[in-house]
């Protein structure tokens, strides 16, 4: 661009500074928030890699299997191959700490095998730790455990308990308790594990093995290939010898499976900011096009005194990306100012629960960073498109006559209703797509075509809708009336920024609400006992064996009990989790079905299986089908008796009878035990007896009631980076409502002047502004309801059941969504008389002295 | 009907420039008068103090009984908008308002009904010859049609004094000429005080008297033109 001509453009941003600051900011925000979130992920996928690779050492391949561990006959067989070099085997337990909230990460090695392949893991033990015994042999003992740096620190701490009650550090005098079943272990530390920074212990595989109850156990085999061996070769010639349920992968796989479980949490995240950004694009078109309008006989003298369409078009896109790059820039620093935030305030899976105990880094990332910058420019560009192509093609002579104000017409759009009846039928198309690699592509498209159909059908919907208001007696009434009647463009403008963002805050929050609401009912159906006892979580090393049920089930006041074993498998490497719960299904013990029944068939061959709706979806299961799971070292059948609502597990579960589990696997261990009490006895007397069978510390017993709460929270929790993103949504379409006021209060200053020679007062001025501002916000606004209730429908029907495979029951939050609309009208309208305020400031002499 | 006495008012700046001192003026009912002078001289400056859209350094300004000088901001946005009437060069024709619309807008802000409103800016621009194309937008007017608006808009509610502030500006000679007939025909017809701002001797001949605007005041140059 020639430097004269920069004057013209560029500086023109100067000139309309408030309009400029907010789209710059619009920008900014939704690079930013697209940013933080690819941010975040990558710092959690990152740590999570580098543990996977420390831990993992120089091992070529790893043998993985069920989280419950396997048969640990297939370690000789491995390691005897002329493919391997080395095998280590482990057992990793998340051991229980008796009596506390967290959890300690036990890992049983060989000590004679880790060496060769994971060196981290090392053991050194304490210099006069133990006397007498040879120091290399310290840790075969059984009742020894080398800690590292990281959970040393972590023990040593005092702690508090569930209910926030002081707790001593659990590490005292070189001892630790570890909860096995319902029984505590008392422990030697040993020495340390200098090798590993993460917070684990170690101790002999044979004495884990036998400490937590899992004799003939392993849950890896981390292997180290011959020379010349690949690992695909190896992998291929290995597979064959394998059980059902366990496989060989590379260790960097692990990452990439986690990877794989959160993409679905962290693509909906990126479309939320890729929304925001679509706002800000809307809010630079809108800014522009009013711009345009208001240049019209500058550039239409340049355009006389000799400039080409191509330097005009040339120069308004330059502005534009001008306000992207600005943006763009803002929005990479604000980016990583946010994910600095968020690690601090909601942990690294922004509070959905994938990243358990990771304390990642924030670090920079040039390309992540180049391409959000790029992003911005492009919104700033594309914003601009159209605006420079209108101005590019207006007849200079007409736009230069005496008067043009009046005969240049308003914004008008061109008619778009055909448009936007397509853009909806394409949306209702688009919902029918399937999943591309688990990712609803075609649920985004549906979401923006029904933005872009909003956006389009705004002004048929003005002119449907502005007749009924009546036209009323108030000049300003009538005023406002007969401009937004005339120029429906005008609301399109200001309300595209609404549309976009009261249709992302409706729809997400009709998802939020239809999604608690049938959680909660879930819950309700899934909770249908008195009370429920439990060792630990079901992945830490606490559980109940056949004695402890029967010793509750024989309490005095405990009427029924109902138990439930969880073990989390492995059906493949695309599938790494499967959950398969043991359970009795009839009864009266809740399962909350939406095909099939509780009941088994009579007569059937194979035993039933239940699946969740994740399951039925991800493995294309039917009533009746047969469906194989790896179970106790077998691919065992089932038949497919009932699908029932699951929102815990994403990746598919399945309940099978406690009756076939046990005969199949011979696990007689119980996770949970759910506890009906008889009539006439107090719930807490029944309580207070299972803790005094088993011990306070070894057992947690929780009530419906407080279970629900929790998992309420939970939920909310992971729902409220969702809100961050649209309150900044709703923000930046205010943004819209004030830069166009803004600048048509500078294009509308004859109109101001005039009004006040006529005899309009200020106030009265300002008050204009704000029925303007309010009736195009509340025009958005319905389109925005209106755009909402569908993309709602889209969340709930088509990108979460692809997604998440969760069904759930709409429920319309009415009285919030009333309550938001009505204040975003209110908002809209102070926003609109603050934007105009130049207006009303303006000497109405000066204002009537030229038409531009 | 327009009283004026010693009026004062000066320009700030170091010095400040005094526009003009001891100005008085008489308008009548039914009376047009004509000011011109050179640019700068004050002219539309001395029709803004007169609508009270300036304030004034001294001076009386009445119209009728009302004193216009004095008074509050809101309370002058009312008088204006019962007993002014308002001509601009640049014609201000509200780009998404029928004619009719333009034209009943005064009547809006006094609050009337639709169909009183209506009828009245009906008749109105019958009378300026533009009654065929009530419901027509400005955008297919020529500057001269516009202007007629202009003049119905500023008449419709029968206000005491019009102000014009070059009318004619913008309009090329035959034009020009066919405006200001109507504009001043319409004036008196509706016996209300006109007070015209112009650069164009020829316009101001057709007014009633003719001033021209100096520091000393205004001269009575009637006949001299």
């Amino acid at each position: 661009m020639k430097p004269t001509l920069r004057r013209v453009f560029l500086a023109s941003l100067l000139r309309r500074r408030l309009a400029t600051a907010l789209s710059l900011l619009a920008i900014a925000l939704g690079v930013a928030l697209g940013l933080a979130v690819q941010l975040i992920h990558a710092a959690a996928l990152d740590e999570f890699g580098r543990g996977v690779r420390l831990l993992s050492g120089s091992a070529d391949l790893q043998l993985v299997g069920p989280r419950e561990g396997f048969d640990e006959a297939i370690y000789p067989l491995l390691a005897g191959r002329p493919e391997v070099a080395d095998a280590s085997p482990l057992l990793e337990v998340e051991a229980r700490l008796p009596g506390r909230e967290d959890t300690l990460t036990v890992l049983g090695v060989d000590i004679f095998r880790i060496a060769a392949v994971q060196p981290a893991l090392l053991p050194r033990a304490e210099v006069g730790a133990d006397v007498g015994a040879g120091r290399s042999l310290l840790a075969l003992e059984p009742d020894r455990l080398f800690l590292s740096e990281a959970a040393r620190d972590a023990l040593s701490t005092p702690a508090v308990d569930s209910d926030g009650r002081p707790l001593p550090p659990a590490l005292a005098e070189g001892r630790l308790a570890l909860q096995s079943g319902v029984r505590s272990h008392r422990l030697r530390v040993a020495g340390s594990l200098p090798g590993s920074s993460a917070a684990l212990a170690v101790m002999d595989i044979g004495a884990a093995q036998q400490l937590f109850g899992r004799i003939g156990v392993l849950s890896r085999v981390d292997l180290a290939l011959r020379e010349g061996v690949t690992p695909q070769a190896a992998i291929a010639a290995l597979s064959p010898l394998l059980p059902p349920g366990v496989s060989l992968r590379e260790p960097e796989a692990a990452a990439t499976e986690v990877g794989t479980l959160s993409r679905a949490y962290r693509v909906n995240l990126t479309m939320l900011a890729a929304i925001a950004l679509l706002t800000g694009g809307f809010l630079v078109f809108s800014t522009q096009l009013l711009s345009v309008a208001r240049r019209r006989r500058e550039f239409a003298l340049l355009r006389a005194l000799g400039l080409e369409r191509g330097e005009l078009m040339r120069g308004l896109l330059a502005e534009g990306a001008a306000v992207g790059l600005g943006g763009g820039l803002g929005g990479v620093v604000l980016g990583h100012l946010l994910a600095g935030a968020a690690f601090r305030l909601v942990g690294a899976d922004l509070g959905a629960g994938f990243f358990d105990g990771l304390s990642p880094q924030l670090s920079f990332d040039p390309v992540l960073a180049a391409a959000y910058l790029l992003l911005g420019v492009a919104a700033g560009v594309a914003g601009t498109w159209l605006p420079a192509r209108e101005a590019a093609r207006a007849a200079p002579a007409q736009a230069l006559r005496a008067g043009a104000s009046e005969r240049s017409g308003l914004l008008q759009p061109r008619r778009r209703g055909p448009a936007a009846l397509a853009a909806g039928g394409l949306a209702a198309l688009a919902c029918l797509l399937p999943p591309v690699y688990g990712i609803p592509l075609g649920g985004y498209a549906a979401v923006v075509l029904v933005l872009f159909a909003a956006v389009a059908a705004l002004p048929a919907l003005a002119r449907a809708l502005l007749p009924l208001l009546g036209r009323g007696r108030s000049a300003l009434w009538r005023l406002a009336h007969a401009r937004l009647s005339a120029t429906p463009g005008q609301a399109v403008v200001a309300g595209a920024g609404v549309i976009a963002s009261v249709a992302l805050a409706t729809a997400m929050s009709i998802m939020v609400s239809s999604f608690r609401v049938s959680v909660d009912d879930w819950l309700g159906q899934l909770l249908p006992a008195d009370l429920y006892v439990r060792a630990s979580s079901a992945a830490a090393s606490g559980y109940l064996d056949a004695q402890a049920v029967a010793r509750i089930a024989a309490l005095d006041g405990v009427a029924d009990i109902g138990t439930t074993r969880l073990v989390n498998l492995r059906l493949s490497d695309e599938e790494p989790v499967f959950s398969v719960l043991s359970r009795v299904v009839g009864g009266g013990w809740g399962l909350p079905l939406i095909a099939g029944s509780k009941e088994v068939p009579a007569g059937a061959a194979l035993p039933p299986v239940w699946v969740s709706e994740a399951a039925a979806d991800r493995h294309r299961l039917a009533l009746g089908d047969r469906f194989e799971l790896p179970i106790g070292g077998r691919m065992e059948g089932f038949v497919v008796a009932g699908i029932w609502r699951d929102y815990a597990r994403q990746y598919g579960a399945a309940v099978l009878s406690a009756h076939d589990y046990v005969r199949l696997t011979g696990d007689t261990r119980i996770n949970d035990v759910a506890v009906r009490v008889a009539p006439g006895h107090e719930l807490s007397a029944v309580a207070e007896r299972v803790r005094a069978l088993f011990g306070p510390e070894h057992v947690r017993i929780a009530l419906p009631g407080e279970i629900r709460a929790a998992t309420l929270e939970i939920f909310d929790r992971t729902f409220l980076i969702t809100y961050l993103m649209e309150a900044v949504a709703v923000v930046i379409g205010l943004f819209g409502i004030a830069t166009t006021f803004a600048a048509l209060s500078t294009t509308r200053q004859g109109e101001f002047g005039m009004l006040r020679h006529l005899g309009l007062t200020r106030g009265e001025i300002g008050r204009l502004i704000a029925l303007e501002g309010a009736i195009t916000a509340a025009l958005g606004v319905v389109a925005g309801l209106l755009a909402g209730g569908a993309i709602g429908w889209v969340l709930i029907e088509v990108i979460n059941r692809q997604s998440f495979h969760w069904s759930m029951d709409l429920a319309v939050p009415w009285r919030p969504l009333a309550l938001f609309a009505l204040t975003l009208v209110a908002l809209a309208a102070l926003v609109a008389r603050l934007a105009g305020a130049r207006a009303m400031r303006r000497s109405a002499v000066l204002a009537v002295k030229a038409d531009w | 009907m327009l009283h004026i006495e010693s009026l004062r008012k000066t320009l700030p700046g170091s010095p400040p420039r005094v526009l003009f001192d001891g100005l008085d003026l008489r308008v009548a009912a039914g009376e047009c008068v004509a000011i011109v002078g050179e640019s700068g001289s004050g002219k539309s400056t001395l029709l803004n103090c007169i609508a009270g859209l300036e304030p004034v350094d001294a001076g009386r300004i009445a119209l009728g009984e009302a004193r216009i000088d004095g008074r509050d901001d809101d309370a002058l946005a009312r008088l204006r908008r019962q007993h002014f009437g308002f001509v601009f060069q640049a014609f201000h024709i509200l780009p998404h308002l029928s004619l009719l619309q333009n034209v009943a807008l005064p009547l809006w802000l006094l609050g009337r009904a639709d169909g009183e409103a209506a009828a009245a800016a009906r008749a109105m621009l019958e009378r300026v010859g533009l009654g065929a194309r009530a419901d027509d937008a400005p955008q297919q007017l020529s500057g001269g049609e516009m202007q007629r608006v202009a003049i119905a808009r500023a008449l419709v509610h029968r206000p005491a004094l019009v102000l014009a502030d070059e009318p004619t500006g913008n309009l090329d000679p035959g034009r020009a000429a066919d405006v200001l007939d109507l504009l001043l025909g319409q004036v008196r017809e509706n016996g209300a005080a006109g007070v015209l701002v112009t650069h164009s001797r020829i316009a101001a001949r057709r007014a009633d008297r003719v001033l021209e605007l100096g520091v000393g005041g205004l001269r009575d140059i009637t006949g001299l033109t």
